[in-house]
């Protein structure tokens, strides 16, 4: 519970399922001094005050469970390597993957649980994960890194409503923190300034930004973590190109330090290599998987097949799609009326 | 009372009021009177506060002019280090010195740090011995260091966490051949240990109402005549001009109501409880074979009372989360505490075991069972039955935070 409206109504939900529930918040920050700042993330005292105060309307015992340690560990550090290497991380998705689904589930398993349900939207059925129905909310991108395991051990109550009506409900049921305003951005970057957290973290590491036709160096910069495949903004350039048109990140080359930049079409990949796949049946299909692909957290669909390599992935899209950031995930999902059904998860290595 | 069901083994944080001092506190809230108006409401409010006084000072060896009421332990334990270092510094700028053990209440540690870091003090920790406690060597050395510049020394009578008694009537003679002030937290030792404020020669003594059956929100700071003291509450000059604010007539009569009644019933109930104690505790050991009873072993005697609590328990599980034995004790009914301060809702590992010498994962591992007097057999019976259990499971969820 993470002192938001979603968690609050899931953990309502399974009240009034008939589970016997009990509320936890996780404090992932590693100083305690930072519990009590942060207004974007879900960290601070306000926050877990919020989930305690719902747990106590729901009558369910509540406590705090300290993952800080594990947290810094796999997500933050994680966060930090990645964009030092030049990739694009998403640290909810690890987080998943490492905290909620694993330090978290492992601990709770052990206490005698049978389940996680937290208020993340998509829907999961018999093992069976989709899109949630509130397709602005579904959130099944970062919750398809989970394996088969994990899902038997998940539940997400919430999948089958959109936002607004899961604010009524909270409203309806005396929960306090029914019009707590939605929470944003990375939580462990309370100010949002995620570029200043790495220079903090990574510091100054000079590279240049140079075209991808010429070759030609057309900017000095301070770290590749300042850049992500597709950004346009502040690549510090100080005049246009040549032919006038906007210049996009194509590639940042982390050994080197050199960005390289140019125009958007040079941003269409069809081929996408990925690691480390996570198959939600349980197990890796025999065969190429026809599917619709997506590669960040927002957008970035298209129709293509999947070749299956052992633990790799080799993604040919239908039609080129732009910004494929290594370090994002690529989702598979199988298209169906009642919600796309996840297929699996892989981390994506290289696009062209 | 507990609630139906459960298993109250929480003292040390609350302690169920006393239905006498329940009963005269809800009669005296039916009455009007501020205790510093002239009027005949007035003169009846100050009759039932002064006769409470003269009530807790008879109690506790002070006399009634040395017993300055509080809302309680907290701002007790402010006023006399803050208080007494302010009077102190006055005196003699050089004293800047606040000598206290590293076991103290966070209501002290925190008084002495923020007088360190705002008003120029330098706090001197007391270290303890393996069973928490001080000796009066360990204060004696510390304050040859500089006596001149000695302002206070604070160490509590008997520690909240691992219930050990510190001998303070010793550590007062010895604050004193450097003519320091000593001032004892005995929000826990008061009403179950034999506490006589003038034979202990401390100056000053914190005690507070619901831990020893009197209501929230009221308590005292004895504080020896002789003693100055800079107030933090300024306003109508109540308290000898050292605690200002409309007294709580109710609370104050409740307040002297439980501590009469609680130190009168000492002797007895302190043997009842070391009884169920050690039941409790051979029980849990019997279960649990490699748990560890923390604290003095509970056998020796200080100053003619017991050396350890005698409703304290408390004890580490290696391998065990506190949070978690916490919780499986909960889901069964038994609520009891890691007796340690937690931040933004996380358990903090203990700094009074840490203080004693434990490694961070067995001060982390550690649980304290407080009995009281609505205590019985049955407490003890319904633990004993479900330990076994619980500590095989909490090991199972294990230590998430000692992987690194």
């Amino acid at each position: 519970m993470s002192g938001g409206v979603d968690s609050a109504v899931a953990a309502a939900r399974a009240v009034a399922a008939g589970h016997d529930v009990v509320g936890v918040h996780l404090a992932l920050s590693e100083t305690p001094a930072a519990l009590r700042t942060g207004s974007r993330g879900c960290c601070s005292r306000e926050d877990a005050a919020d989930a305690r105060r719902a747990a106590d309307v729901l009558g369910i015992p509540f406590y705090v469970w300290d993952f800080a340690a594990r947290f810094t560990d796999d997500v933050v550090d994680d966060f930090v390597a990645a964009y030092a290497q030049g990739e694009t991380p998403n640290p909810c998705l690890r987080c998943n993957e490492k905290i909620k689904f694993s330090a978290l589930l492992d601990r709770a398993l052990a206490l005698g649980f049978d389940a996680v349900c937290t208020g993340h939207y998509a829907q999961l059925h018999q093992g069976v994960l989709r899109r949630a129905v509130d397709a602005g909310k579904d959130q099944s991108y970062v919750l398809a890194v989970l394996t088969a395991e994990q899902l038997r051990h998940a539940m997400f109550p919430l999948g089958d409503t959109v936002k607004p009506e899961v604010r009524a409900e909270a409203a309806a049921r005396g929960l306090r923190v029914a019009d707590k305003p939605d929470s944003h951005d990375i939580c462990f970057i309370p100010s949002g300034d995620t570029r200043g957290f790495l220079a903090a973290r990574l510091g100054a590491r000079p590279g240049a930004v140079v075209d991808a036709g010429s070759g030609e160096v057309l900017a000095h910069h301070d770290g590749v973590h300042g850049f992500t495949v597709g950004q346009r903004r502040g690549l510090g350039l100080g005049r246009p190109a040549a032919d006038g048109r906007p210049r996009y990140v194509l590639g940042i080359e982390p050994v080197s330090g050199t960005v390289r930049v140019g125009p958007a079409e040079a941003l269409d990949v069809r081929t996408v290599s990925a690691r480390d796949a996570v198959w939600s049946a349980g197990f890796a299909p025999s065969e190429p998987v026809v599917c619709t692909v997506q590669v960040r957290a927002h957008g970035g669909l298209a129709p293509a097949t999947a070749f299956v390599d052992g633990g790799d992935l080799r993604v040919e899209l239908d039609e080129p799609l732009r910004g494929v950031a290594p370090g994002q995930a690529v989702a598979l999902y199988r298209p169906d009326p009642v919600g796309d059904v996840v297929l699996g998860s892989a981390t994506i290595t290289a696009a062209r | 009372m507990a609630e139906p069901g459960t298993t109250y083994l929480d003292h040390a944080a609350t302690t169920p009021m006393l239905p006498e001092a329940v009963a005269v506190m809800a009669e005296a809230l039916t009455r009007t009177g501020n205790a510093s108006s002239l009027h005949s409401a007035g003169r009846r409010s100050r009759r039932l506060v002064e006769e409470s006084r003269e009530r807790i000072a008879a109690a506790v060896g002070a006399r009634p002019s040395e017993v300055v009421l509080t809302t309680g332990g907290t701002e007790s334990d402010n006023l006399a280090v803050k208080g007494l270092y302010w009077a102190r510094r006055a005196a003699d700028p050089r004293r800047t010195r606040v000598l206290v053990s590293e076991i103290e209440h966070h209501a002290v540690l925190e008084s002495a740090e923020w007088l360190a870091e705002h008003e120029g003090a330098e706090v001197v920790a007391l270290p303890v011995d393996r069973h928490g406690r001080v000796q009066p060597a360990t204060l004696r050395a510390a304050l040859a260091d500089a006596p001149d510049r000695a302002a206070l020394v604070s160490v509590m009578w008997a520690n909240n966490e691992v219930g050990t008694v510190n001998p303070v009537r010793e550590l007062a003679a010895v604050a004193h051949e450097h003519g320091v002030p000593l001032h004892t937290d005995a929000v826990q030792a008061v009403g179950i240990l034999p506490v006589d404020f003038a034979a202990s020669e401390v100056d000053a003594l914190t005690l507070t109402g619901h831990k020893l059956g009197g209501p929230y929100g009221a308590g005292a700071l004895l504080l020896r005549r002789e003693a100055t003291l800079t107030a933090l509450l300024h306003g109508g000059g109540q308290e000898r001009d050292v605690r200002s604010g409309t007294l709580d007539t109710p609370a104050i009569v409740a307040l002297a109501t439980a501590v009469e009644i609680a130190v009168a019933d000492a002797p007895r109930r302190a043997a009842m409880l070391a009884g169920l104690r050690d039941d409790l505790v051979g029980k849990v050991l019997a279960t649990v074979p490699d748990a560890r009873l923390n604290g003095d072993p509970g056998t020796g005697t200080i100053d003619g009372g017991p050396a350890r609590l005698p409703g304290n328990a408390h004890l580490s599980f290696p391998g065990c989360e506190g949070d978690s034995l916490l919780m499986l004790l909960d889901a069964h009914g038994i609520e009891c505490s890691t007796g340690s301060a937690c931040t933004a809702g996380v358990a903090q590992p203990s700094h009074v075991l840490l203080a004693m010498g434990s490694d961070e994962a067995t001060a982390r591992g550690s649980l304290r069972f407080s009995l009281g007097h609505t205590s019985t057999s049955d407490d003890v019976d319904a633990v004993a039955a479900v330990i076994g259990p619980v500590v095989e499971r909490a090991r199972r969820a294990g230590q998430p935070q000692a992987v690194r």
